[in-house]
């Protein structure tokens, strides 16, 4: 037999290009492209009086300048609002060029294209822009007073408020024998790829074609996009997504104001014209996501069991709506993580303020909600005094009641309905990883010697592998090659090889002959994009049934060829051979020649494939229900999500003087159904607990009062070194298959960074009950300074939260005013 | 195009190249626009996040911080100059594709060319040593766990190769 591709650490193919400088990324294609540079607004809020691109049409180089009037047609409307939703009942999008208003520091006036970027700027520094400066709305508590509005006719700033609820929560809240209440904040990250956005394009004046490459997570979005702005028939479109220098959900916004101008502006020139964003673009005019609000109400009986759960929380989106109610609704339904809280209600308002849009940034508004359910679950166990991980054992869904219905819809429009999972074992292989028993022990070892330890815990439940569908082309050429294309994107997933070692083991071919493709919309047009966790569950299993396919026809041909019975036939190391017959075989790729019966020979192989040598006489030589070739096409269309789940342990030093805040130990126990690659997804799991460190302790975007960004630069926004993450993240693995995919897979990729700041706060305020009392983490991420005073008025008892918030937001505030 | 040009010579890869540049041309830009070598990336154009770093005689530098006409004459080291003679995968290379050291590899390349220089300097850092000799460098894929590792594999591999005849 052929070794077992699935579930093997199989090393993958991607690297050698990599690793060689060989990789092809958007701005290492088009070297005789021009280039592209954008003027975007200095002002948080302001009305365009007047833009004067005088002084930049005599600058030597420079070809062409676009301002909102030179938009036509559905150029000059608005950009699409993606997912629309009953509840969003004010969605407001960006024009591609500013029209009237500026509503955020970044947003595109003016597209400039020059013989290369340096020229493109320098032009841009001589458009004159006159602006009437309109006072900004910065930040949810200037959003909810509402005493300034970011869209005049969008009242109270309020894009969309949503309720659902299972159950009465209120009334359930009122009889429980204990009743708490959180108030709670968490701050702005974003994805911050390590390469920006970029986009390519090339009209062919002579075929009425366009052909764009882009930095993107979805091509068939972004060529549907293309096609419709500028009025060109789809399929003189094509998308092509090269190598991209990851994506973590900015790129799955589309299309992006760049992605419409540089194929209009190739068209209009008839010369390629390409835009790659810097990095402080990237900052202040691709997406942001996170911010939130949060106030939970919870009542719960002796033992930590919830009763009920009413929560309230008001999210940031930013300028506009282009990704609609994504991120707050998946909040609002993955909070309730592993638990059954048998009487919920929530209720969100999404709100208007002048800062960059906030889309789907990896975990995708599970974080926030993981943040707020945990929070609830440490706060209950304070309260009654019970051990942290008890409090969340008493409330899991167990094994025997999946499928579990929440009875709410999910962010797909679906019923939120669990499809398996065993969560007590999860908790049982987490605290044996962290050593929770024992954790007291070294806790008191450590404060003997003057040291203060804390230890946390979080749990989540990860909708993954949403619809509506993927799908897989596959073709074995003559040679024996076998090709695959599947039309979602790669942004360092490894799907070249993940989804290789699924079509070696479907097909029964050696793994090198496996090619795969994926973001072309030349070879697969019908796709939907990367997000969600969704490739392996997705373009896995679409890549699975067209695999099958293509070995049913191999075998139906083959049984002609050697005279056998199908039933009676296996594939093995690219060979149809019979069982238990090993020399009766015929080769793949002789197969592929006679699935294709040909009238022409071109070498000695197609010669076998001609009139005179093949086939009955009596029958046409492409059978009745066949298709010329042997290749196989299949799509995956799931009824819903699939669930993935784990938990995360931490332990911390905390210096009792500075407060600085160290990582002991980093564990993760993660079920993400059955493993492709166990290499990768570890190295998935490594990367989204570095994410989360970041976003827990580090990384915030620091918007000033004028909606200016102060931190948009690596040297003052705080993503992790290796010296930020821990050294070494001890991970476990349950497998529990999804009954919903023919592999058992759920989604890896967004897993490890969903409880960071939970956990986090967790660990911070269990080696923070050393002091006096019980001092409460209820906004994230924390710095040491912000833990310090944390402590410091704690200490004198004031109510510590706000104060402390206030303080810093007075400090801040001072300090800018007076900026020596 | 009326700004003037400066002529400057770079030796990449053990490779001479003379180029006729603006004053104001990257060294980046010129090693990815005028020459073609595009294996060295641009990540943040402030030098911080070290995707963009090139061996400059030896020395790890930051090519979106320095302007072509400043180091003319001298050595530039990249991505593809890296790999071993007969076109194998140099060791640092190597090692990372065996600790699974790189996702989207954006990152990679300016790792890459810091740690042949670090292992240059320093055959056998200890596990600190390893972790300092990168601490330069962001990447957002990883969590740096594996790039630690391909540290330690890769002077592993670097001694094998010496002891070897």
């Amino acid at each position: 037999m052929t070794t077992r591709m699935f579930g093997e650490r199989i090393a993958r193919v991607e690297d050698d290009r990599f690793l060689r400088g060989a990789g092809r990324y958007v701005d290492d294609l088009g070297a005789d492209a021009l280039h592209a540079a954008v003027l975007r607004s200095p002002h948080a809020h302001a009305r365009i009086v007047d833009i004067d691109v005088s002084a930049v049409l005599d600058v030597d180089g420079v070809h062409a300048v676009f301002t909102y009037d030179d938009l036509q047609g559905p150029m000059a409307e608005p950009l699409p609002l993606l997912i629309p939703h009953p509840a969003l009942t004010h969605g407001r999008t960006q024009y591609a060029l500013a029209k009237d208003e500026v509503n955020h520091v970044g947003e595109a006036i003016a597209f400039v294209v020059a013989d290369d970027r340096y020229v493109a700027e320098d032009a841009v520094d001589k458009i004159v822009v006159t602006y009437e400066f309109l006072p900004p709305v910065v930040g949810l508590a200037a959003a909810r007073a509402a005493e300034r509005l970011v869209h005049d006719d969008v009242p109270g700033n309020v894009a969309a408020r949503l309720e659902q609820h299972v159950g009465d929560a209120p009334a359930a809240i009122a009889a429980a024998p204990h009743r708490l209440s959180l108030d709670l904040d968490i701050e702005r990250s974003a994805s911050t790829p390590m390469e920006g956005r970029g986009t390519l394009a090339r009209w062919d004046t002579d075929s009425g074609r366009m052909q764009v490459w882009t930095s993107t997570q979805t091509s068939t979005g972004v060529r549907a996009a293309v096609a419709a702005k500028l009025g060109l028939d789809l399929g003189h479109v094509d998308v092509i997504t090269p190598d991209v220098g990851g994506g973590f959900g900015v790129k799955i916004v589309h299309p992006w104001p760049e992605e419409l101008l540089v194929p209009l502006a190739a068209r209009a020139l008839g010369q390629p014209v390409k835009f790659i964003e810097d990095r402080r673009e990237h900052f202040i005019s691709s997406a942001h996501e996170r911010a939130q609000v949060q106030h939970v109400e919870v009542g719960f009986d002796d033992d930590g069991r919830l009763l009920g759960l009413d929560v309230a929380f008001w999210h940031d989106n930013g300028a506009y709506t282009p990704y609609g109610l994504i991120v707050p609704i998946i909040t609002s339904t993955q909070l309730l993580g592993p638990y059954k809280p048998h009487n919920y209600r929530v209720t969100f308002e999404s709100l208007y303020t002048n800062t960059v849009i906030v889309t789907p940034y990896r975990g995708a508004g599970r974080p926030q909600g993981v943040y707020a359910m945990e929070r609830t679950m440490d706060a209950i166990a304070a309260y009654l005094g019970k051990d942290r991980a008890d409090v969340r054992a008493v409330n899991f869904i167990q094994p025997d009641e999946f499928p579990f219905d929440h009875h709410l819809t999910f962010q797909d429009g679906r019923p939120l309905v669990y499809d398996s999972g065993d969560y007590p074992q999860l908790l049982d292989k987490l605290k044996a990883l962290i050593g929770w028993d024992d954790f007291e022990t070294v806790r008191a070892e450590a404060a003997a010697q003057g040291r203060r330890l804390g230890l946390g815990l979080a749990c989540y439940v990860e909708g993954t592998g949403v619809g509506p569908y993927e799908g897989a082309h596959i073709h074995v050429e003559t040679s024996g090659k076998v090709k695959v294309a599947t039309g979602l994107t790669t942004q360092g997933q490894g799907h070249q090889t993940a989804f290789a070692q699924i079509v070696a083991d479907e097909l029964g071919v050696p793994f090198e002959s496996v090619e795969v493709v994926t973001g072309d919309t030349r070879r697969m047009p019908y796709a939907v994009g990367t997000f969600a966790s969704r490739a392996a569950v997705m373009s896995g299993s679409a890549i699975h049934l067209a695999a099958r396919k293509v070995k049913e026809k191999a075998l139906r041909i083959a049984a002609d060829a050697l005279e056998a019975s199908v039933d009676d036939l296996e594939i093995v190391d690219g060979s149809v051979r019979v069982k238990g017959a090993p020399d009766s075989s015929i080769a793949l790729g002789t197969v592929a020649v006679l699935s294709n019966p040909l009238r022409y020979a071109f070498d000695e192989a197609s010669g076998a494939a001609t009139q005179f040598s093949v086939g009955d006489p009596g029958k046409p030589p492409v059978a009745e229900g066949e298709e010329p070739g042997l290749e196989g096409k299949d799509f995956y269309s799931p009824e819903r999500s699939t669930f993935a789940a784990g938990m995360h342990a931490v332990i911390v030093e905390i210096d009792p003087d500075t407060a600085e805040i160290e990582i002991l130990r980093y564990a993760v126990v993660h079920d993400c159904g059955n493993l492709i690659n166990p290499m990768i997804v570890q190295g998935q799991i490594h990367g989204g607990v570095a994410q989360g460190v970041g976003g827990a302790l580090y990384e915030r975007m620091e918007y000033d009062e004028n909606g200016q960004l102060l931190n948009a630069s690596f040297m003052d926004f705080l993503m992790p070194y290796v010296t930020e993450v821990p050294d070494g993240i001890e991970i476990d693995h349950l497998e529990t298959p999804s009954p919903l995919n023919p592999l058992g897979l759920k989604g890896a990729g967004e897993a490890g960074v969903i409880p960071s700041a939970a956990v986090f706060a967790s660990a911070i305020e269990d080696a923070e009950r050393l002091d006096p009392g019980n001092l409460a983490v209820t906004a994230m991420p924390i710095s040491p300074s912000q833990l310090f005073d944390l402590r410091e008025h704690h200490r004198r008892g004031h109510p510590v939260v706000e104060e402390a918030r206030q303080r810093r937001l007075e400090t801040s505030a001072q300090h800018r005013k007076d900026p020596s | 195009m009326s700004e003037e040009l400066h002529d400057v010579r770079l030796v990449v890869n053990g490779v001479p190249h003379d180029l006729g540049v603006p004053a104001r041309r990257l060294l980046s830009d010129a090693l990815r626009h005028d020459l073609g070598l595009t294996g060295t990336h641009v990540g943040c154009e402030h030098g911080v996040c070290g995707s963009c770093t090139v061996l400059l005689d030896g020395t790890p530098v930051r090519s979106c911080l320095l302007l072509a006409v400043t180091v003319s004459g001298s050595e530039v080291t990249t991505v593809e100059g890296l790999t071993n003679a007969d076109g194998s995968l140099g060791p640092v290379q190597q090692a990372f594709k065996d600790c699974h050291g790189l996702q989207c590899g954006f990152c990679t390349p300016g790792f890459l060319t810091t740690i042949t220089a670090g292992l240059r300097d320093n055959p056998c850092p200890t596990h600190d040593e390893a972790k300092e000799m990168i601490a330069g460098n962001l990447c957002r894929c990883t969590g740096y766990q594996n790039i630690v590792s391909a540290v330690e594999r890769a002077a592993e591999l670097i001694a094998g190769e010496g002891e070897s005849p």
